[in-house]
């Protein structure tokens, strides 16, 4: 291996799901051979079948659209906070001098532990899970908007300005397309976060979701049900994130030539 | 008549912890004529950029003022185009609407600016890459594009700075031709910001001498070779007397400044 030398695309497939299969060999290795109490560890055989269970017999595809939707839902509102405040923070000084030392506090505060105070002012329905999605991801969102809109190349700024334009063009013709990819790309990133936050909202005071089915399951002792539910976190994660990638692609053909 | 004023204009950049302020350009005056060519030539380091973004509005001076037919510059305009050294091509537009973006920005509507981008695609040859993203390009023709985008807004005073300087030497001098071509056609008011004598000479129509630190005008040559220039007035006696003259000039400078680095 040479640093930096490309990989072929067939090689990188191939490598990509050789790792899934040892993985899985380890597993199956460690639960079939007997070295892990089946108390502890289900191994993947049972934890299929406990995974069709849930799906067919339990209604499971009603938890896991549940949990989507929360995701969206918390993920979608603070976007729509966090973008527009973020570009104003990156593109005028004196908004980044008012907002940042707050928002760098509160980037901080601990989502899951702002839930039992949710639950106080919002009780447990889908506002309090929003919420907690919410503020997880609103505060990081914010930050890395501000700093990719303020680090845009000054000379493109500079020559936007010998064209004539003024500070709502330069805002919206030069500052905005520029960090856009940017953007679409930070917004992947905090998805990914945003699916840590909900799994922890549906571990306290839910009945339905991912998380509900988890916590369930720990009562029962049901190893394999919870690897289920995990690993079904872990496919839908990979799949937003191949659909953002794609997406991000699509929009912004010019940022990968 | 004058087109552009400049009175006593100097920059001194304040200093940065405890250093001593520098002084990038010592009081400087210069009028540049209506449809004039002129090249600002000077090592590195001499303030010939720093005066240059001063007229774009760009920078500020600490003294003096700059004055664009009659009017005071205060900050950065339409009526100042201007072509930098590094690609400054808008990544996200394709080369047409690169072309058309000072026109946009005045609310040209979308058929005239496709006119206007059009006719300037024709007359820096990259027609057929109207739809090309900026970083499909080469170096030479981001920069003719760059030019074109400058031009169609039609800017009272163009102003280049060094913006060929990461060509290399065929395509610049390819570059140096197509620019001559276009002022010969066009008579603009230019000012071109260079190190290169060769290309002060064979564009300009005055080239200004620069000394270095402090950063002061130190000669004001004319150049009477007759237009339009072709690229054979290169080998000609009369240029080569007057490159020879800028090149005494500048070496003075270039050594002096070696000797303070």
């Amino acid at each position: 291996m040479k640093p930096l030398a490309p990989v072929s695309s067939t090689a990188r497939v191939v490598l990509g799901i050789s790792f899934f299969v040892l993985f899985v060999a380890a597993w199956s290795y460690a639960t079939f051979g007997g070295f892990v109490s089946k108390t502890f560890l289900a191994n993947p055989w049972t934890m299929l079948n406990d995974g069709w269970w849930l799906l067919t017999k339990q209604g499971f595809l009603f938890d896991i659209g549940m949990t989507i939707w929360r995701v969206i839902g918390g993920f979608v509102l603070a976007a729509l906070v966090a973008v527009p405040i973020g570009i104003l923070m990156g593109a005028y000084k004196p908004v980044e001098a008012f907002l940042e030392p707050f928002v760098s506090f509160a980037r901080y505060l601990p989502a899951s532990a702002f839930i039992p105070l949710l639950i106080l002012w919002a009780g447990i329905g889908e506002l309090q899970k929003l919420l907690v999605i919410f503020i997880g991801s609103v505060f990081q969102l914010i930050l890395m908007v501000a700093v990719t809109v303020g680090s845009v190349r000054r000379d493109l700024v500079e020559a936007s300005l010998t064209l004539g334009a003024r500070d709502a063009g330069v805002l919206r013709r030069v500052l905005i397309p520029s960090a856009a990819p940017d953007i679409a790309e930070i917004l992947r990133l905090v998805l990914g976060w945003a699916w840590t936050y909900v799994i922890v909202a549906e571990l306290i005071g839910s009945s339905s979701g991912i998380g509900h089915m988890i916590i369930d399951s720990q009562a029962l002792l049901a190893t394999g049900q919870i690897i289920f539910g995990i690993i079904v976190i872990g496919i839908i994660g990979l799949i937003s994130d191949y659909a953002f990638k794609a997406a991000n692609r699509a929009m912004f053909p010019w940022s990968r030539i | 008549m004058s087109k552009l004023v400049i009175e006593n204009v100097s920059r001194i950049f304040p200093a940065v912890r405890g250093s001593t302020p520098t002084r990038a350009l010592e009081p400087t005056s210069l009028s540049v004529a209506d449809n004039d060519f002129v090249t600002i030539l000077g090592p590195s380091g001499c303030g010939k950029s720093t005066l240059l973004r001063m007229v774009a509005g760009l920078d500020t001076p600490t003294t003096g003022r700059i004055l664009l037919d009659g009017r005071a510059i205060t900050g950065p305009g339409a009526d100042r185009g201007m072509v930098f050294q590094s690609y400054t091509l808008f990544p996200w537009l394709t080369v047409s609407e690169n072309i058309s973006f000072g026109l946009r920005e005045r609310g040209i509507s979308p058929r005239e600016r496709n006119a206007i981008a059009g006719e300037w695609l024709e007359k820096v040859g990259l027609t057929s890459f109207a739809n090309h993203f900026p970083k499909q390009l080469s170096g030479g023709m981001q920069q003719r594009t760059a030019i074109a985008r400058a031009l169609a807004n039609s800017p009272e005073i163009l102003l280049l700075d060094e913006p060929f300087g990461a060509l290399d030497n065929q395509t610049r001098a390819l570059m140096q031709e197509l620019l001559l071509g276009i002022w010969e056609r066009e008579r603009k008011t230019v000012i071109f910001v260079t190190h290169d004598i060769e290309e002060a000479v064979f564009l300009a129509s005055r080239v200004v001498v620069m000394s270095a630190r402090p950063g002061r005008i130190k000669a004001d040559v004319a150049v009477d070779l007759a237009h339009p220039r072709h690229y054979t007035v290169k080998t000609s006696p009369e240029f080569s007397v007057l490159k020879a003259r800028l090149t005494e000039e500048i070496r003075v400078e270039a050594v002096l400044a070696a000797e303070v680095h």
